[in-house]
């Protein structure tokens, strides 16, 4: 059953994805990024102390959690949670940034700058780089300035420097834009620190690589704990790169089936929503081919969503391929289904999670009760709900 | 020969050096831009880059990112940019026009289809600033078999190797980003951009024009000597944005400040 899979090729593509699409300021860096990226990967120091930073410092391997209320509760498949939100910062950011920190170490980079949606990125950042005693600056939507002040101070509790980004729609695809503007200014001594799957080659697959430990820690446990591969993953996909993560070692495993869940916001038919691959079209953005929320014209369009961390209008090439190719199924929940898996987790099991992860939650309600009981889906429990605790409240008409 | 080769060709000749605005296609409404262009003409510009309002402009500082959102109240887009190139060729067929923008508009429109609409235009030159040669060769392939000239960046920390490719890839002008930045950053060094130039014509013929850092008549003078070209914009764009509520004074400050490059250059 298994068919060797081996994307990107050597210049980045995923089939007609992915690739190098910057200005030529940007060539060089990226080039010795790529050439650093490539040595280190196979130099047994580095990964020694990837892998302890990873056990004693980010706390993996995170657990399998068997949510055995909540299936009951569902009445389908077994449901086991991958708890990234156990991990230091509380997502699975942070096994990106250890890494690419530790590049940055090592290739004598002094700076540290980052794009951040919801926060969780730019706290992973924030953190690695006060543990390594690094500049840090990084940059934010002014909407998501707002809506996450929460993770906002925590940034500059840790250090950091936190830029507000006045210009376009004031979200995430801007602070992607401002950051590259700054890299582009500081290119000899700043290292840029992508939080997911996009951006020029070699971030799509140098992050994934980083964020493969989830798939690879949970196809152990799950057949430590069933006996046999899962039936079926889950996943949110903003940028895409808590899902690639577990994804990615089970992609030639194809009896196992991957959702990808977007943010339809207020629905895909209102235009409202953040679900480039569910309903975008192929396009060229923060340097690779992807799917894009774009007009006619091409111009990006303004995305929406509950949660900040999926408020993109791209996703990770890789996801592109996995669509186009029909590995990977990508499906859709409103803001309003998003909250009744918010709630569901909540009060079932006791965890809350993130309004990101709860897209996957609230698509894993409707998936479960449609499979057998001895069928198994491995949620990504991305992240926790501590950062949302101000706009629930607020939903909820409750002041704090 | 290409507008843009005879023009390099006939400046050399006399010694002289192409003054080559940039602005933006619809700044800050549609209307403002063809008679600009005539004016800049006037003015004694040798070449026009016309800018495609793009609603990510990552290389581009917050000048020409807020006339990009200006036009883009209007918009504006590649097609119409195309419409205005056409409407300028109407009455000025000397003047070489190079569209610059990003490629996702392009990628919207279909290579093919751009391609064709660049030269029903009459454009001269193609710029796009996030296509290196590496991915733009389809594109690239499409515009010369039409006579249209694909222009590349390089840079301060460029190789040699990448002149190399640049100069197999490109024709028309090599567009030299003097600084590492965005555009409209004030920090040029005219002796590095010196140095770097004499690697750069050690490896190409081609003419290079260069941009980034220009803003006044001063700046203007100094890259002149070193270049074969000097490309404004951030500068000219300034005053579109100063003189909103009066784009008449507007368009009479861009014609006073290209005016006042061209002497310097000339001198």
């Amino acid at each position: 059953m298994t068919e060797k899979y081996n994307m990107p090729d050597e210049r980045g593509h995923f089939g007609p994805y992915g690739g190098v699409f910057v200005a030529e300021t940007l060539m060089p860096p990226i080039k010795e990024l790529n050439a650093a990226y490539q040595h280190y990967l196979s130099d047994p120091e580095f990964i020694r102390e990837l892998d302890a930073d990873l056990k004693y410092y980010v706390g993996r391997p995170s657990p399998l959690y068997h949510a055995e209320r909540w299936s009951r509760e569902l009445g389908g498949a077994q449901i086991y949670l991958k708890r990234e939100d156990l991990n230091h910062t509380g997502s699975h950011k942070i096994n990106n940034t250890v890494g690419q920190a530790l590049l940055a170490k090592r290739m004598g980079k002094t700076r540290i700058i980052a794009e951040t949606g919801a926060g969780q990125h730019g706290v992973a950042t924030a953190t690695i780089a006060a543990r390594l005693g690094l500049e840090c600056v990084v940059y934010m939507g002014a909407v998501d300035v707002a809506r996450q002040s929460l993770n906002v101070y925590r940034m500059k509790l840790l250090g950091a420097t936190v830029v507000a980004v006045e210009s376009g729609s004031k979200t995430l695809k801007d602070a992607l834009n401002e950051a590259l503007r700054d890299w582009v200014t500081n290119v000899d001594n700043t290292f840029y620190i992508i939080g997911t799957v996009a951006g020029p080659h070699p971030y799509p697959a140098m992050v994934r690589d980083f964020q493969s430990i989830i798939g690879r820690e949970a196809k152990e446990q799950c057949i430590e704990a069933t006996g046999r591969l899962p039936d079926a993953l889950v996943a949110c996909v903003g940028g895409g790169s808590n899902a690639i993560g577990l994804f990615y070692p089970f992609i030639e495993d194809k009896s196992v089936k991957m959702y990808g869940v977007e943010a339809a916001g207020d629905g895909v038919s209102t235009g409202r929503h953040s679900a480039p691959l569910c309903a975008g079209r192929p396009g060229v953005l923060h340097g690779n081919r992807t799917y894009l929320m774009c007009d006619d014209d091409g111009e990006i369009i303004e995305t929406h969503s509950i949660s900040a961390g999926l408020d993109y209008p791209g996703v990770g090439p890789e996801h592109a391929w996995l669509k186009d190719t029909g590995r990977a199924n990508y499906v859709n929940i409103t803001d309003t289904e998003a909250l009744e898996g918010f709630y569901a987790l909540t009060r079932m099991e006791g965890i809350i999670p993130a309004l990101e992860s709860s897209h996957a939650m609230a698509y894993t309600m409707k998936l479960a009760p449609t499979m057998n009981k001895d069928e198994t889906i491995i949620i990504n429990l991305s992240g926790r709900g501590d950062k949302d605790m101000q706009t629930m409240a607020k939903l909820e008409g409750i002041e704090l | 020969m290409s507008r843009l080769a005879a023009k390099f060709e006939a400046l050399a000749k006399t010694g002289s050096k192409a003054l080559i605005p940039f602005i933006t296609a619809g700044d800050p409404r549609p209307d403002f831009t063809v008679p600009l262009m005539h004016a800049m003409v006037k003015a004694g510009v040798d070449i026009i880059e016309l800018g495609v309002p793009f609603s990510d402009p990552m290389a581009d500082g917050p000048v020409i990112q807020r006339a990009s959102e200006r036009a883009l109240t209007h918009k504006m887009s590649l097609k119409r940019t195309l419409e205005i190139a056409a409407e300028f060729r109407k009455t000025d067929q000397e003047t070489p026009l190079v569209v610059m923008g990003y490629l996702n508009p392009i990628e919207a429109m279909g290579y093919e289809d751009f391609a064709n609409a660049a030269q029903r235009a009459d454009i001269d030159g193609v710029l796009t600033v996030d296509l290196p040669p590496e991915e733009g060769i389809e594109c690239s392939t499409l515009l010369k078999a039409r006579g249209i000239d694909p222009i590349f960046l390089l840079a301060p920390n460029s190789s040699e190797e990448r002149v190399k490719k640049m100069d197999a890839a490109g024709s028309g002008y090599i567009y030299y980003v003097s600084l590492k930045g965005v555009t409209g950053a004030g920090h040029l060094n005219a002796v590095d951009v010196e140095n770097k130039l004499q690697q750069i014509r050690a490896n190409t013929k081609l003419p290079i024009a260069i941009g980034f850092g220009v803003k006044d008549a001063a700046s203007a003078k100094t890259i002149a000597n070193i270049g074969d070209g000097v490309v404004i914009g951030s500068a000219l764009i300034s005053k579109i944005e100063d003189n909103i509520d009066n784009l008449d004074q507007a368009s009479n400050e861009i014609i006073e400040l290209l005016i006042s490059i061209r002497q310097a250059m000339d001198n």
